[in-house]
């Protein structure tokens, strides 16, 4: 068995690893956390905003910890274009970022 | 972006390393426009209207008076709500040592957005790095050298909801590391995959037009394409090869699970094909993350599969064990036939990184890899480190 073999191995007990500890682990970084901490978000827009978050934004990057509100369309509109989102999906993270 | 000695990145083929390329000097004519308009700015409002009246001519005078105006059309699309032009992307220090050369990178890589209206956008990036890298052959001390390029400078047109024109100097679509990675304070690594050359035409970027947007969308399932041509270019900011190519991806929220396929074809001197394929896999609530490209040209193919995972477990994100991040990369690349302008090494390469990277708080974070490259050119111990920087922030208060 070759150096490289007992590597992949180690990715995939890696991957494993994680995936077992994840299940109970706390969920990643919420953007609201950092931003509009004051506001609740319990309204389905807003949770299906968070999802859309989660399944698509912090697939490559973590939240910002804040940003001023003025420029949140600015970055969907970019984000729109560079993640290839819906319009669907750009509305609702919209409203996620200020609800 | 690559600071290693074998790997090809988009910093790498611009030879920051390399003083001796074109890429590498400082005499910039963008940055002697924007020392221009900087000092321009300083002027006093009365100072600016007698240099005005005195010494520009007519059609200059004509043409700042279109600029103005076309600033105060354009001024109230945005200013009265979310859609201030900003300015985003990231700044710090990176070191590598390999082979025992040490090379220190400054770096600077500021992206600008403006949206004009509701269906155009403006959007460039640019990176700016002082090398500093030994001198070589058994001469001691350091020679430094100046770099500024241009990623991407686009204009994107979202023409509905399924489509979106870009237009101008775009990052080619292809995989996901040249799209999604090369931000430095996004990747997890310092240097790009041994195969980041494959597919992305030699240059990471094309000059030309692009179609691409969300096909299908719905809670179970998305699809999302991007299809381009490129034309020929050698301008020293905008080097691009005559190409078509694209990507489409299917990506399931439920599974967190995206896979995708891309296709690339040299349309200059000769003929070449490109074939792509890419995998990413999040588990839901876990903070693990598995993603994996495969490419293969017409004289090499490699892989690379990188796998990290957050401690957010061990009391949260913002606890000392919470914001370490453990990650492994390993990559392979197999060599068919010679070929000293594919970027890929010349010899099959095997390669093991591993990662621990730190999240401190705003927005800082450090990044260091140690990397075993085996392969029958020669096997190295690659050591990076580097200090990351994210900003954001708006061009003006607004209201």
């Amino acid at each position: 068995m070759t150096r490289m073999h007992v590597l992949i191995l180690v990715t995939g007990a890696l991957s494993v690893l994680g995936t077992l500890m994840g299940q109970s682990a706390p969920s990643a970084a919420n953007p609201q956390d950092g931003l509009q901490k004051s506001q609740p978000a319990t309204t389905f827009a807003t949770s299906r905003g968070e999802r859309v978050f989660q399944q698509n934004c912090s697939r490559c990057h973590n939240a910002p910890q804040e940003f001023p509100p003025q420029i949140s369309g600015t970055i969907l509109r970019h984000m729109r274009v560079r993640a290839s989102l819906s319009a669907a999906d750009e509305k609702a993270l919209l409203r996620f970022m200020n609800p | 972006m690559c600071v290693s000695g074998d790997c090809h990145g988009f910093v790498g083929r611009r030879s920051v390393l390399n003083p001796g390329t074109a890429s590498g000097k400082s005499d910039n004519p963008m940055t002697i426009a924007r020392r221009y308009t900087d000092t321009r700015s300083l002027l006093s409002s009365d100072a600016w209207s007698m240099s005005v009246s005195a010494n520009i001519p007519a059609q200059t005078r004509w043409s700042a008076i279109a600029l103005a105006a076309s600033i105060g059309l354009v001024y109230p699309c945005f200013a009265w709500a979310q859609n201030i032009p900003l300015i985003s992307g990231g700044g710090g220090l990176i070191t590598s040592t390999n082979g025992g050369n040490t090379t220190y990178l400054p770096i600077i890589a500021p992206a600008l957005v403006a949206p004009l209206g509701d269906h155009l956008l403006l959007e460039s990036r640019s990176t700016i790095v002082e090398s500093y890298f030994p001198r070589g052959g058994g001469q001691p001390g350091y020679k430094h050298d100046a770099f500024l390029g241009l990623s991407y400078l686009q204009a994107d047109v979202i023409a509905n909801r399924n489509v979106t024109l870009v237009a101008g100097q775009f990052l080619t679509p292809f995989g996901t590391y040249n799209e999604r990675l090369t931000p430095i304070w996004i990747s997890n690594f310092e240097d790009s995959p041994l195969i980041f050359s494959l597919g992305t035409m030699n240059t990471g970027s094309n000059v030309g037009g692009m179609l691409r947007g969300s096909a299908y969308s719905n809670d179970k399932m998305s699809l999302d394409y991007a299809a381009y041509f490129s034309a020929s270019s050698t301008n020293q900011q905008f080097d691009s090869e005559r190409s078509a190519g694209g990507r489409a991806s299917i990506y399931l929220p439920d599974a967190r699970l995206e896979t995708g396929f891309s296709v690339g074809r040299l349309l200059q001197n000769t003929h070449e094909n490109y074939f792509g394929t890419h995998l990413w896999w999040e588990p839901d609530n876990s903070n693990f993350r598995l993603r994996s490209e495969y490419a293969r040209g017409p004289h090499a193919q490699g892989y690379w599969v990188e796998a990290d995972y957050r401690l957010l477990r061990f009391h949260g994100e913002d606890s000392l064990i919470g914001r370490i991040e453990p990650v492994l990369r390993l990559q392979q690349t197999f060599r068919s036939q010679p070929d000293s302008e594919d970027g890929l090494p010349s010899a099959n390469t095997q390669r093991a990184d591993f990662g621990l990277d730190y999240h401190l708080p705003h927005e800082v974070r450090i990044n260091t890899s140690y990397s075993r490259q085996l392969s029958l050119t020669g096997n190295h111990n690659i050591w990076e480190t580097g200090i990351v920087y994210r900003f954001l922030i708006p061009t003006w208060r607004g209201k």
